[in-house]
């Protein structure tokens, strides 16, 4: 977002407070008072959640590669993309740059994987997804609920490129996970969903930029979430039609439960249109479950419990049906049952 | 032959407002009594209020069944204790397939009360022959819950529902809305299936018509809250033919 700078984590000056209105929902500067000592190196604990998918790998440990920092793909390929942390009170910052050459088929399975606590990371991908090409990103986020995060993907679908992209995460202590989309248009084709379970105080923000620079550009979104205890859902999607970019269909629509009488959902959707000849919608609903849904099954038998469990899952697992890889979709939907 | 289903003297508000205003009324086990009355009589409240939707607690009056005290129990535990309400307006769940659904229910109450539970292949098996019997697609078993569902396939899928949990007292809300001749026939003949000596019915509705599929054993008029009157099943077509007035509050 355009007027702040960088974030650097060893520099206090670069730590956005809500006053800066694109992190007006997750205020760093609150939480992060000084710059983080920096964190030692650790060594990798577990597979990761996507390691029965096997392809190639590049891994970081507290902010250190494991091995390469890049990838570029050709032909069908499959990227695990791991962040891990195994620090406490210390914090560390990561970059990698990955690519799909022209006709390529990227499956990109990231995982942040947190242990230790009260650690910040901050990590920044950047991703060239060529015309003609098709990325498909999955990732997963868990963290403990102390620790701090913020994840920047710049993503860059050229004209006629296909990019798919859905983020699982159960929160920090403050959690961002940001994707900004330039998008070339010309029968490009992008899809960025999101879902989030919070519990405790936990916090998520979702925040995605979508800016249409072409014609004949598509966009669907769809993120959903639910939030219990005092936890707090953020949801900020912004579209922007650049002057030119006729023909663009963008749909984006968020919906959360609020299952506590103290979680909150913050949900700012925006489209900024210049263009004469566009599509464009947005949905947005925040509730609870549906009364009458909820006595129908405990009517037949189901306690309530059981039942607001069911229709929870039910709910979100609307964002997981979408992903269009059969093995990838089977770990995030058992990683996110095992998480509800 | 004992009352199975006793209500004495029940009343409910919904919000401020008192709906049921001292209903009795006995069951006995093996018979199908039929509840009319015009609109706003109270009828479908006292569906909910048997069933436990809340917001229509008893503020007043007792419910037994099979000497229990149903008024006590939370609406999972009153299904697990054979209470079964045919909805008016079925409701949908996205996201919950039917077949799951079902089975999640059947399970649910098995556990209750301490039964094991149907393993997936038996299950699969009741399933099938329950749907053929109502002439449903078991394809669309497979879909979510009621979503899409026409009118008479959600009524279907509600006898079809209660023909896999056999509860021992069925109660019908309106279940003829909505319904074609042809579909009124085959959930007619759904619910006469399951007619039997220990079972009880209500059957809940403003028109005669369904009691030509459905032959009650008794009839009751509901109106402002009370069961004003009570005969056999003479009583339908009377009233088919007179209307309710002479039941209505008079006018001061």
């Amino acid at each position: 977002m355009s007027a702040w700078p960088q974030l650097d984590l060893t520099d206090v000056a670069t730590f956005p407070s809500r006053r800066v209105e694109a992190w007006k929902y997750s205020d760093l500067r609150r939480v992060l008072k000084e710059a983080p000592q920096p964190s030692a190196s650790a060594a990798l604990t577990g597979p990761g959640p996507f390691c029965d998918l096997g392809g190639e790998a590049i891994v970081f440990v507290n902010g250190v590669a494991v091995g390469v920092d890049a990838f570029v793909a050709s032909g069908e390929q499959t990227l695990r993309l791991r962040f891990v942390s195994d620090a406490v009170e210390t914090g560390h910052s990561t970059g990698v740059r990955v690519s799909a050459r022209a006709g390529a088929k990227l499956l990109l399975l990231e995982s942040h994987e947190g242990h230790g606590s009260t650690y910040v990371a901050h990590n920044r991908l950047t991703l060239d997804v060529a015309a003609g090409a098709e990325v498909t990103r999955i990732v997963l986020v868990e963290e403990p609920e102390d620790a701090i995060s913020v994840t920047e993907a710049q993503v860059k679908v050229a004209p006629g490129g296909r990019y798919r992209q859905t983020i699982v995460a159960t929160g920090g202590k403050l959690q961002r996970l940001e994707t900004q989309v330039a998008h070339g248009g010309q029968g490009a084709d992008v899809r960025l969903d999101g879902l989030y379970a919070l519990t405790g105080a936990r916090q998520t923000d979702m925040t995605t930029v979508v800016d249409h620079l072409a014609a004949d550009g598509q966009t669907s979104q769809l993120t959903k979430g639910v939030v219990r205890d005092t936890a707090r859902g953020v949801f900020q999607g912004k579209i922007v039609v650049e002057r030119g970019a006729d023909g663009t269909d963008a749909r984006m629509g968020h919906h959360a439960l609020i299952l506590g009488e103290r979680a909150e959902v913050d949900a700012k959707p925006e489209l900024i249109i210049y263009a004469d000849d566009v599509q464009c919608a947005h949905g947005n609903t925040v509730g609870n479950l549906d009364e009458s849904a909820l006595f129908y099954m405990q009517q037949r038998g189901i306690p309530a419990d059981e039942a607001r469990a069911l229709l929870t899952q039910a709910f979100l697992i609307e964002v997981v049906d979408r992903i269009e890889h059969d093995e990838a979709r089977e770990v995030v939907r058992s990683w996110l049952t095992a998480k509800l | 032959m004992t009352a199975m289903l006793s209500i004495q003297n029940l009343h409910v508000s919904v919000g401020d407002k008192p709906i049921l205003r001292g209903l009795t009324l006995d069951v006995p086990a093996g018979e199908v009594h039929a509840i009319m009355g015009p609109n706003g009589a109270g009828k479908s409240t006292l569906g909910y209020a048997l069933s436990g939707r809340p917001g229509y607690e008893a503020t007043e009056g007792s419910v037994d069944w099979n000497g229990e005290s149903l008024l006590d129990l939370d609406p999972a535990a009153r299904a697990a204790g054979g209470v079964f309400l045919s909805f008016q307006y079925p409701i949908e769940i996205p996201g919950v397939p039917a077949l799951t659904f079902v089975r999640t229910a059947l399970n649910a109450q098995r556990r209750a009360r301490g039964e094991d539970e149907v393993t997936a292949p038996a299950f699969l098996k009741l399933v099938k022959a329950a749907s053929a019997a109502l002439k449903m697609d078991f394809d669309m078993l497979k879909r979510p819950l009621n979503v899409g569902f026409s009118g008479g396939e959600k009524k279907r899928m509600e006898i079809l529902q209660m023909a896999l949990l056999e509860p021992s007292l069925l109660i019908l809300d309106e279940t003829d809305s909505g319904l074609d001749i042809d579909a009124l026939r085959i959930v007619s003949e759904g619910v006469n299936a399951l007619r039997s000596p220990d079972r009880a019915m209500l059957v809940i509705t403003h028109y005669q018509r369904l009691l030509d599929y459905i032959k009650p054993d008794r009839v009751h008029v509901l109106a402002a809250g009370r069961i004003v009157a009570s005969g056999g099943p003479e009583l339908a077509l009377q009233l088919e033919a007179e209307g309710y007035d002479k039941y209505l509050p008079q006018a001061a």
